[in-house]
């Protein structure tokens, strides 16, 4: 495949100066010598060794990585695992990432699978490496491998150390050539491997270490270019018209409203009007003046009030009923004791730091796109599609855009400045504006859940039956692949079609009969809707853990145990033991009764919650201590002790901030965050309408147990805790007050009320 | 309507002809070519665009150009460098604070101010001092560590 050619567009003006464009995540001479060595480097194909790993003539290495790093340091992982695979020092390792032009398609920034399943090839890809620059160091010593050992990058004779050649003349300036084992899939299943088998656990000197991130000191200088810094010669900047209410089509522009501003002009493709102008303040300004006539509203949303009650009545679109063990109605017929809960869970927004941005240059027969989304390889696919290219004359350039935990605005702004790009016939900057980035993202789904549960005489659960109902995760796709889940596709014809998939709490708890179903309803609106749904940092599971974890310590109210006990007694699991009992242990957890007896008599009232969850091989427990104020509702969610186990762990350092920030956003979903709308529009829309936590309600502490197992291979971290957090609050709610909050966001006007009702 | 402006920017006398109206951000960013305030709602209301204006944290997203015209603005970029660094780029960096970073601005030149008029400010004035201010990553237990370890610093 031949990508678009690095262009002269890579170079932006900066006054008078002309400076290199430098991708975040490369290193502009290792990327142009590790592509101009001798002999022709082979298709950026995953079956060749080459498109994983270069060796330099100096002994530097870059790794190819084609997935992401969002801002948690994934990369430093991938370099950590490639230096010691190779035997060479970290600061030797560069890895590429994000660019179709020189990695290959391992599924992007996608559900926390970094390092669980990018990492894995870019481990074999490093071990094969090494292993083929052990047998040509073995011919030119004329030794067995065997008498080898590495120092960084320096092949010796064992013994005689005088006897030795670095990679870099043992590479001498060629590719592989080596051809790997390929699972011939794409995305997050590829698997690419040679013969060599990695190191094992006990070898690993620079995996376990907590490297920092260099390219923090590039963002703390305010140096680092975002996707939002992109300039390229002769390009337009435009801002989209999206109508004030939703559904509703253009009927009529009047490009004479923006005749005060002569410098931009009117772009329209069915329902899709932008305005475009040489500078970016015209456009902003002429975007807000232009004057749109559209269609009548079409009143698609039910009242705000009543979607939960919606969604409760919708018919449903799909379902199943993935855990079915036991006989769960017939138990929970004779079962002594009945508990039953529902639980609710609103839509949420991405509400990404800045709204998206993209540019675009779309000729005719080739296209760049420079994206901050999470899967640069799908958007290359998805603006291919909509302007009429192969895709392998498309060539896609992450660039760190305004912050990332999903499909978020990012793959919408990309085709829409790709359309817009191919229209105008320049290259074009696409940048939202707040009421877009936070109004138009595609939604965290919202959902209802019932629970019951049966307790024979003795206090044992004899039945476990929950449900979930609610909008599927996927109405738009986890990716912009198809212009069809994007709005720059839905304005232009292209048909949504969502995909139908939700979810059942992850968890280990071994009922006798146990049983756990979902349905999904329909989307709200058929297309261009601000209320679709889409992935948002855990999809569904901060949902449904809120709902199956907050159930859980019901049960365990109701018969009359302690809830870690609970827990711990209905898992048997060694490793899920460990981490709750490690979060127990490390917050001071002894049994006692609860609600808490000695919560206080005054105005602010304590309690503690514990939850526990799983999460594609990843097991969290957390322990969240709040304080409420019985006068104001406000609720304080003060501490969090967090055990997590997540296997091998390539960067406690990087971890340990990671979970934090887990924590911290998902403090913020649970007590503040509800997308608000009305029968016809969002109206959650900027900070003001759409509140996120701030820095007075964040955590006093939060405490971090990390459980190593060097024995077992890595799992995901860039999620997991997120879906512990919402429970272990309303736990320690009811803990402090005896109330049970059952709807997500706790606000402190639905504290006051509850209290008032208690 | 447009005028000619000048202003002195991280130290260096810089000139533009613009529209009185419209927002220093964009002068700094469209104009002036300096990246590092960043769009994050132009409406004041997280922080991502603040800039030091005659040393006072100011949202250029919403200050008119015409409104600063010959003062003394100060960026993210200008408030120190790798060579020199102001004791929160130090600290930042330490603590490995940022995730996506596009919320940096808001946060170290206000803490920057904070830590100019209260060097040693406790953990409630820290707290009240950056309300307002937006991370979508939740990186706020190690910006309050950061501010912290400044604060420690410049004693």
């Amino acid at each position: 495949m031949t990508p678009a050619p690095l262009s002269r567009r890579e170079f932006l003006k900066a006054g008078a100066l002309v400076v290199s464009f430098m991708m975040p995540g490369t290193v502009g001479g290792a990327l142009e010598r590790a592509g101009a060595t001798t002999g022709g480097k082979p298709p950026l194909t995953p079956d060749e060794l080459d498109s994983w790993i270069a060796v330099l003539p100096d002994g530097r290495v870059t790794a190819f990585f084609g997935k992401m790093d969002m801002g948690q340091g994934v990369d430093v992982a991938i370099a950590q695992i490639v230096a010691d695979e190779l035997d060479v020092a970290f600061d030797r390792v560069v890895v590429v990432m994000g660019d179709t032009a020189f990695t290959c398609n391992q599924g992007g920034a996608s559900g926390s699978t970094g390092v669980q399943r990018g990492g894995v090839t870019l481990r074999y890809a490093a071990a094969e490496a090494r292993r083929i620059l052990l047998d040509r160091a073995a011919e030119k010593l004329s030794v067995e491998v065997a008498q080898l050992t590495v120092r960084d990058g320096v092949v010796s004779v064992a013994g005689d150390p005088r006897r030795r050649a670095s990679y870099g003349e043992l590479i001498n300036g060629q590719h592989f050539h080596h051809k790997l084992e390929w699972n011939k899939q794409y995305g997050n299943p590829l698997l690419a491997k040679g013969l060599a088998i990695p190191k094992t656990a006990s070898e690993y000197r620079i995996v376990g270490t907590s490297i920092p991130q260099r390219i923090v000191a590039d963002k703390v200088f305010g140096a680092l270019p975002y996707v939002t810094d992109v300039k390229v010669d002769g390009m337009l900047h435009a801002r989209v018209v999206r109508p004030p209410t939703a559904g509703c089509a253009p009927v009529t522009v009047d490009e004479s409203s923006i005749g005060g501003i002569p410098a931009a002009r009117v772009i329209r493709e069915k329902d899709l009007v932008a305005v475009v102008a040489e500078r970016e303040w015209d456009a902003v300004r002429a975007a807000a003046t232009l004057k749109v006539t559209w269609a009548q509203p079409c009143t698609p949303f039910p009242p705000m009030e009543t979607l939960h009650e919606h969604i409760r009545q919708a018919k449903p679109i799909g379902g199943g009923v993935p855990v079915n063990k036991g006989d769960v109605e017939t138990a929970l017929k004779t079962a002594h004791r009945l508990i039953e809960a529902e639980y609710e869970w609103p839509l949420q927004s991405h509400a990404s730091m800045g709204p998206a941005c993209a540019v675009a240059d779309v000729r005719a027969d080739q296209a760049t796109l420079w994206t901050g989304s999470q899967k640069p390889h799908y958007g290359r696919n998805g603006v291919a599609k909509l302007v009429g290219l192969p895709p392998e004359k498309v060539r896609a350039v992450w660039v760190p855009g305004p912050g990332s935990y999903g499909r978020n605005d990012a793959g919408d702004a990309a085709l829409d400045a790709a359309l817009l790009s191919k229209l105008t016939g320049r290259p074009v900057r696409v940048q939202y504006m707040r009421h877009e980035g936070t109004g138009w993202d595609p939604k965290g789904p919202a959902a209802v859940y019932r629970a019951r549960a049966g307790l024979d005489a003795q206090g044992t659960v004899v039945a476990y039956d929950f449900f979930g109902k609610g909008f599927t995760r996927q109405d738009v796709a986890t990716t912009e692949s198809d212009p069809k889940d994007t709005l720059a596709g839905q304005l232009t014809g292209y048909a949504p079609k969502p995909t139908v998939i939700f979810q059942v709490p992850a968890e280990a708890y071994d009922f006798a009969n146990k049983r756990c179903g979902w349905e999904c309803i329909a989307p709200l609106l058929d297309r261009g809707s601000p209320l679709r749904t889409g992935h948002l940092r855990d999809p569904l599971g901060p949902e449904t853990h809120f709902a199956s974890e907050s159930f859980i310590d019901e049960v365990a109210h109701a018969a009359g145990v302690d809830p870690v006990a609970f827990r711990l007694r209905h898992v048997s699991d060694p490793r899920h033991v460990a981490v709750i009992t490690a979060a127990a242990e490390k917050a001071g957890w002894t049994a006692r009764p609860y609600p808490n007896p000695r919560r206080g008599t005054g105005h602010v009232m304590t309690g503690r919650g514990v939850s526990y969850t799983e999460r594609n091989g990843t097991i969290v427990a957390v322990v969240a201590e709040v304080e409420v104020d019985r006068r104001s509702g406000r609720v304080w969610a003060k501490r969090f002790t967090v055990a997590h186990d997540c296997g091998l762990i390539i960067n406690p350092k990087g971890l340990e901030l990671t979970i934090e920030g887990n924590v911290v956003q998902a403090v913020s979903r649970t007590l503040f965050e509800e997308v608000a709308f009305d029968r016809n529009r969002v109206l959650s829309v900027d900070w003001a309408s759409y509140p996120i936590l701030e820095i007075q309600d964040a955590p006093e502490r939060i405490d971090i147990v990390l459980i190593n197992r060097p024995d077992v291979a890595s799992s995901g971290a860039g999620e997991p805790s997120t879906r512990t957090v919402p429970a272990a609050i309303a736990n320690a709610i009811f803990d402090a007050t005896g109330v049970r909050l059952r709807r997500v966001p706790i606000t402190p006007e639905r504290v006051r009320a509850a209290l008032a009702r208690a | 309507m447009s005028e000619r402006i000048r202003l002195v920017v991280d130290g260096k006398p810089a000139e533009l002809d613009a529209d009185p109206a419209m927002p220093l951000l964009y002068a700094l960013r469209a104009d002036l070519a300096l990246n590092n305030p960043k769009f994050g709602c132009g409406l004041a209301q997280c922080g991502a665009c603040t800039v030091h204006v005659d040393g006072r944290p100011t949202r250029s997203c919403v200050t008119p150009v015409g409104a600063v015209k010959g003062k003394k603005i100060t960026t993210l970029a200008g408030l120190g460098t790798p060579e020199r660094p102001h004791p929160l780029q130090t600290a930042y960096i330490g603590e490995q604070v940022p995730q996506c970073g596009y919320c940096l601005s808001g946060w170290v030149m206000t803490a920057a101010a904070l830590l100019r008029d209260t060097p040693k400010p406790s953990d409630t004035q820290i707290r009240q001092a950056l309300a307002g201010l937006k991370c979508r990553c939740g990186t706020h237990m190690a910006i309050l560590r950061a501010v912290k370890r400044a604060a420690g610093a410049k004693a």
